[in-house]
């Protein structure tokens, strides 16, 4: 026998080999197509914003932990490094580097180490981080440089705005859906990514891509995406059936926006979104539904954040309510 | 489609070393240790004394009252000692110690007993037999199998259920009893259902055992009353009522037993030893138990005198292997640790596992990441995570009510827990307070 001591532990005594690290790991991985066609697309200056983010969430993590936290410092698990990789997908292109750094010390320092770090925050950081931005500095976070093809250099003197945004405003003004359509970009356009908007809504192909390899790893399941999607489908379906003239099709309501973004990447987060599927399908329905009312009747032409941290706040509620079925709780005395 | 149960489930490597390897019998040890309390109720009471000499299957200790079992001698010899011992569970307990005569023939006799098919006894008769010669549940449980077979009036019995599933990774025991004793098994199925009164017997096995269920399929064809049932691989499918639930669409009641949606559940091992007791008058003194591990070098199948240590096991499949970092009694998922190899082998040991390495250390934990995988695994529709926590903080009381009490302790919450948090650790913690927290209150 070995000189080492023989363990006496409790049973099981094996272990999947997934670890949240890998879970992490696989997250990032899942973002590597959006962010390539974001390199496409705006070149350098989507490079910068998603590098300033990743690294000074990394950094303030660190700080933080090590230096006033005085606890363990949990950079290594790739928790913090897709927060900063999510926050600079949900920034425009071009956002200057300072405003990317206090979005980035408001997601790690406020919405994830002040509720207790990984596993203990209510809300998703990079959304928390997204949002003071918007409110904060809403005119350089509308500020949407346009997708121009072979484009390499900086781009910031083209800009345009997003295609919810082109709607919303052109229907206070009295125009209609026919009279905008020359403006809005094609369903193929937005379905490949040559648009405006974030860095990380560019393309739902890319992001579908990932979304599906998140499933296939058994990561994140199809209730929330599937369910999000679906009911902002149906939802801005009916306005569309009754009014075509006022309100967009469902298509560029999916298309457009951080719909696919938000649907496959922030509302799956796992420490954010409920635990049991049930509980999964009524918070997307939420979101679904709170984004259809922002986008169609709010101030701001896209909702999605909001609807996601609106139903984060949910989550202890929907967890205590949409239990599993326990085993035996429901007696079948049908005897064969 | 095969069936399964719907609910939770995992499926961990299966590991099954050993499952060509046939049974080998064991020598005779030269001392046995026989603990009193192999079987879950009240510890037999000891009848023998120390320089006594007792013959092979006497009576050493008599059944302690009746959710109790008779314990025979497993060799012939003389009760050197009347000693306390740790068990396989890690707890000191009275044992018997018997050092083996080596003169008596009987030791070493024959014990591949001829099949015998013919049984006239009464159902009563058979009952007694079964309690007599000491017959508990050999599928780990240990629970004594005359009070599981005593059917209160007014009990709608319809469905004899066996189980040979064998979840578990790594052990082969019932796999390689059924391959070898298909014969027998099917013989005691059918002096268990004369001896229950019912017409309908199914033997539930995993679809990895092919070999076993094609075996039970061809010896039992022209038997109508016992049907054979492939099941989807998924763990913990052998606990009776997720087994209950895969193959009759039955679900045993919160709280409740197999027996009251008209099942009895027994393990193939329990049923060729009541075979055995039956038809041969043999009380139970030996058992499989399947000897495994990655770096052992000849992992196997041995029929074992009940109170061999389990050293003389792992010497004969090939020593001790040099990284040796954890010794289990019983399955991956559900066996015991054990401290040292000095223990003896029970009617409970289905196997006996040795973990070498960095596969024995269980993963530092991390902050629950609140995935979710504990509660879509969990078989009993519980929420581990949650349970945990109220263990963790000693809300013991809302812990019962979020049914705490339900929990089989397969452990499959903790095997997949990303974070590697110790969630049946605390469960296990939460659940013995609970129940205490209840016996209290009356």
């Amino acid at each position: 026998m070995s000189d080492q001591p023989i363990i006496v532990s409790a049973s099981p005594h094996v272990h999947s080999e997934r670890t949240s690290k890998s879970l992490m790991y696989d997250v990032v991985i899942a973002l590597i197509p959006a962010f390539l066609v974001s390199l496409y697309v705006f070149g350098y200056s989507a490079l910068i914003v998603t590098a300033a983010a990743v690294i000074s969430c990394l950094v303030f993590e660190y700080l933080i932990q090590k230096y006033w936290l005085k606890t363990e410092v949990t950079i290594g698990d790739g928790s913090a490094l897709i927060t900063g990789i999510l926050l600079a997908f949900n920034l425009p292109a071009g956002l200057p580097v300072w405003m990317v750094v206090v979005g980035s010390l408001v997601a790690i320092g406020i919405a994830k180490l002040s509720f207790g770090g990984i596993g203990y925050n209510i809300f998703n950081p990079a959304l928390v981080g997204r949002v003071f931005l918007l409110v904060s500095f809403p005119v350089q976070m509308t500020l949407w440089p346009t997708a121009v093809e072979n484009n390499t250099s900086l781009v910031d003197a083209v800009t345009g705005a997003t295609t919810l945004g082109l709607i919303k405003e052109g229907v206070q003004f009295g125009e209609t859906m026919s009279s905008l359509s020359g403006s809005i970009p094609s369903a193929q356009a937005m379905f490949l990514g040559i648009t405006s908007g974030s860095i990380g809504e560019m393309s739902a192909l890319a992001l579908i891509l990932g979304g599906v390899y998140l499933m296939v790893r058994k990561v994140i399941s199809w209730h929330i995406p599937v369910t999000v999607l679906a009911s902002i489908a149906v939802m801005t379906g009916i306005f569309w059936w009754i009014d075509p003239e006022h309100y967009a099709n469902p298509l560029i309501h999916v298309l457009s926006g951080g719909a696919i973004l938000g649907a496959f990447y922030m509302a799956t987060d796992l420490v954010t979104s409920p635990v049991t599927k049930k509980g999964m399908v009524i918070f997307a329905l939420g979101i679904g539904v709170i984004t259809v009312v922002i986008r169609l009747f709010g101030s701001y032409p896209e909702g999605i954040s909001f609807a996601i941290l609106i139903m984060n706040a949910f989550v202890p509620l929907i967890n205590s309510y949409f239990k599993p079925r326990r085993f035996g709780s429901r007696i079948k005395a049908k005897i064969m | 489609m095969l069936r399964t149960f719907p609910k939770g489930g995992i499926h961990p490597p299966e590991n099954k070393l050993t499952s060509s390897k046939p049974i080998k019998r064991l020598p005779v040890p030269k001392v046995v240790y026989v603990p009193i309390s192999q079987h879950i109720g009240i510890p037999a009471e000891i009848i023998v004394d120390r320089k006594d000499k007792v013959e092979i299957g006497q009576v050493i200790a008599k059944s302690g009252g009746f959710v109790s079992s008779n314990i025979h001698a497993p060799v012939a010899g003389t009760v050197t000692k009347l000693d306390k011992i740790v068990d396989t569970r890690g707890y000191k307990q009275q044992c018997i110690v018997i050092r083996t005569d080596q003169k008596d023939e009987t030791n070493f006799e024959q014990v591949d007993l001829p099949l015998l098919e013919e049984f006239d006894l009464e159902p009563q008769e058979i009952l007694q037999r079964i309690s007599d010669f000491g017959i508990v549940g050999l599928g780990g449980a240990t629970f004594p199998s005359h009070v599981k077979l005593n059917i209160k009036e007014g009990k709608n019995l319809d469905c004899l259920i066996i189980n040979g599933v064998e979840c578990e990774p790594y052990l082969t025991a019932d796999h390689r009893l059924m391959l070898e004793k298909g014969e027998e098994i099917l013989v005691g199925i059918r002096i268990l259902m004369h001896a229950l009164h019912v017409d309908r017997a199914i033997i539930g096995i995993e679809n990895n055992k092919r070999d076993a269920i094609d075996n039970f399929k061809k010896l039992a064809s022209n038997d109508p009353g016992i049907q054979i049932a492939a099941l989807k691989v998924k763990y913990p499918q052998g606990g009776e009522k997720q087994l209950v639930r895969a193959l009759l669409k039955r679900e045993v009641p919160k709280n409740g037993l197999p027996l009251d949606v008209g099942v009895v559940v027994h393990n193939v091992g329990t049923i060729f030893a009541i075979y055995q007791a039956v038809q041969h008058n043999r009380p139970l003194m030996e058992r499989v138990v399947t000897v495994t591990g990655k770096k052992l070098e000849n992992p196997s199948n041995f029929w074992v005198r009940i109170g061999t240590p389990i050293s003389d096991l792992i010497d004969a499949a090939g020593g001790i292997p040099e990284d040796t970092r954890k010794i289990v009694s019983g399955g991956p998922m559900m066996g015991r640790a054990l401290k040292n190899t000095d223990v003896p082998v029970t009617k409970g040991t289905s196997g006996i596992l040795v973990i070498s390495g960095g596969e024995a250390n269980r993963g530092a934990p991390k902050n629950c990441i609140r995935c979710g995988e504990c509660v879509d695994v969990c078989p009993m529709g519980l929420e581990p995570h949650l349970l945990m926590n109220l263990a963790e903080k000693g809300m013991y009381e809302k812990a019962a009510q979020e049914d705490i009490l339900t929990c089989i302790e397969c452990g499959s919450c903790s095997y997949v827990c990303p974070s590697h948090r110790p969630l049946l650790d605390y469960i296990r913690f939460g659940k013995t307070i609970a129940k205490q927290l209840e016996s209290n209150k009356g």
